[in-house]
């Protein structure tokens, strides 16, 4: 099998970028009637190897220092620009993607076109230092942007003031739905991910919001609700639901007791170890329940620095 | 034995591809009960199982496992779609064999892999 091709956030931004995003403006031009030492000063000052030429707001041509080279091998100094330009101009028009300018810069070997609007008009210049210019500018932005977004992220508690700050992550989970499997517990992973906390405890909190998920799919009647609270210095985990309960906590708590259905087991799960596991990441555990009424479950980790979410390894790594 | 090697075992299709090929896989697990692979499988494991539903990929995703062999699987085409469609999603890398568990685990285990219990 074949990997998808993976586009490449430069390949996605040529795509993005309009041609007036990155091209250069004001544009230096030059008339037919500008003589070709003339030129050759322009050229120099702007250190630039070419311009458009322009008669009467109009694009008549380009001229580049390789025709100024030609015309001072034949010492024609003194031609003009309109004698040496050339009148066969590709160009680009400034609403367009970067992606166009990229294949006519290939198609035709050229090193800068000229950019017009919508009228006709010449409105800047685009060479392929543009085009690197601007790609290096849009992710730089990118790169920034996102930095940001982490940072903001990861200080929200900081940023915040109040007396008590935490995050409140609700989710539904409906019985029976084991396609659905794992999908909250993964929200609530990438969140703590989000929010700067350490691979080994966003694992530890993860693998039981996974098993308390499973038992709300597994064993309830009516689903269940799976609250993840992030606080500064820990998170809460509570799982809830209305029945149908649990008889004997003691014995769901021994391992490999499970009520698992046989469907349930083939499938891997119902091993009787969820419960087990949920204590094993946690650290604090509480179960309540009463039959025909519902159980809930209170887990607790505990951020090591006060303040900052931090790494707590779990047993299992 | 890093991850992308598995892709050059004989016997063995990739289904998803590794995101980081060079990841070195940091040790085996095997066993087809979830809430075992959730206790004791580690980040960077390699988990060898029999299961195929959507699951097996929350569970390998939830633990940053290196990726999964899907073993005693004669006909990729049975591998449910959405298990391969969750594994692309989540950046889990995904294998098929033919294979049974033991001869796979035996083979991962002459290529260097140790067992989470090995160290």
């Amino acid at each position: 099998m074949t990997a998808i091709p993976e586009i490449t956030r430069v390949q996605e931004l040529i795509y993005e970028l309009k041609i007036e995003q990155v091209m250069s403006r004001p544009v230096i031009t030059v008339t037919p009637d500008t003589r070709i030492d003339q030129l050759k000063e322009i050229l120099r000052i702007n250190r630039i190897s070419g311009v458009p030429v322009v008669q009467d707001n109009r694009l008549v041509g380009v001229i580049s220092i390789e025709d100024l080279i030609k015309a001072l091998e034949r010492g024609e100094m003194q031609a003009t620009v309109g004698e040496k330009m050339s009148r066969q101009v590709i160009t680009v028009s400034a609403h367009d993607s970067v992606v166009e300018a990229v294949k006519r810069f290939e198609e035709h070997g050229i090193g800068r076109l000229p950019v017009l609007d919508s009228n006709g008009q010449l409105v800047g210049i685009l060479t392929s230092g543009d085009i690197t210019r601007g790609l290096l500018h849009a992710i730089g932005l990118g790169y920034h942007q996102e930095e940001i977004r982490r940072y903001r992220a990861s200080h929200i508690f900081e940023d915040i003031s109040s007396d008590r700050t935490s995050l409140i992550l609700c989710y539904h989970i409906p019985a029976q739905e084991l396609q659905k499997a794992g999908e909250a517990s993964s929200k609530i992973k990438k969140a703590l991910y989000r929010l700067g906390a350490q691979p080994g405890f966003a694992r530890r909190v993860a693998i039981a919001a996974y098993e308390a998920e499973m038992n709300l799919i597994i064993h309830t009647l009516h689903g269940g609700d799976l609250i993840a609270e992030i606080h500064p210095d820990k998170v809460r985990l509570l799982a809830m639901d209305d029945g149908p309960g649990i008889p004997d906590i003691e014995q769901a708590m021994q391992p490999g007791f499970s009520t698992a259905p046989d469907w349930i087991r083939d499938l891997g799960f119902g091993a009787g170890m969820g419960l087990l596991n949920i204590k094993r990441c946690s650290d604090q555990m509480m179960l309540d329940s009463q039959v025909g009424v519902g159980t809930r479950l209170e887990v607790l980790f505990y951020l090591k620095e006060e303040g900052v979410l931090g790494d707590r390894a779990p047993s299992t790594s | 034995m890093k991850i992308r090697e598995i892709t050059g075992l004989p016997d063995i299709t990739t289904l998803v591809p590794p995101q980081t090929p060079e990841q070195e896989i940091s040790g085996g697990y095997a066993s087809d009960l979830l809430s075992c692979v959730m206790a004791r499988a580690g980040a960077g494991n390699i988990w060898v199982t029999l299961q195929t539903h959507p699951n097996v990929v929350a569970v390998a995703s939830l633990l940053d496992l290196a990726g999964v062999i899907i073993t005693e699987c004669a006909d990729i085409a049975k591998i449910d779609a959405a298990t391969i469609e969750k594994a692309r999603t989540e950046n889990v890398a995904l294998f098929a064999t033919p294979l049974t568990t033991f001869t796979i685990v035996a083979r991962l285990a002459r290529a260097g892999v140790p067992g989470i219990d090995e160290g």
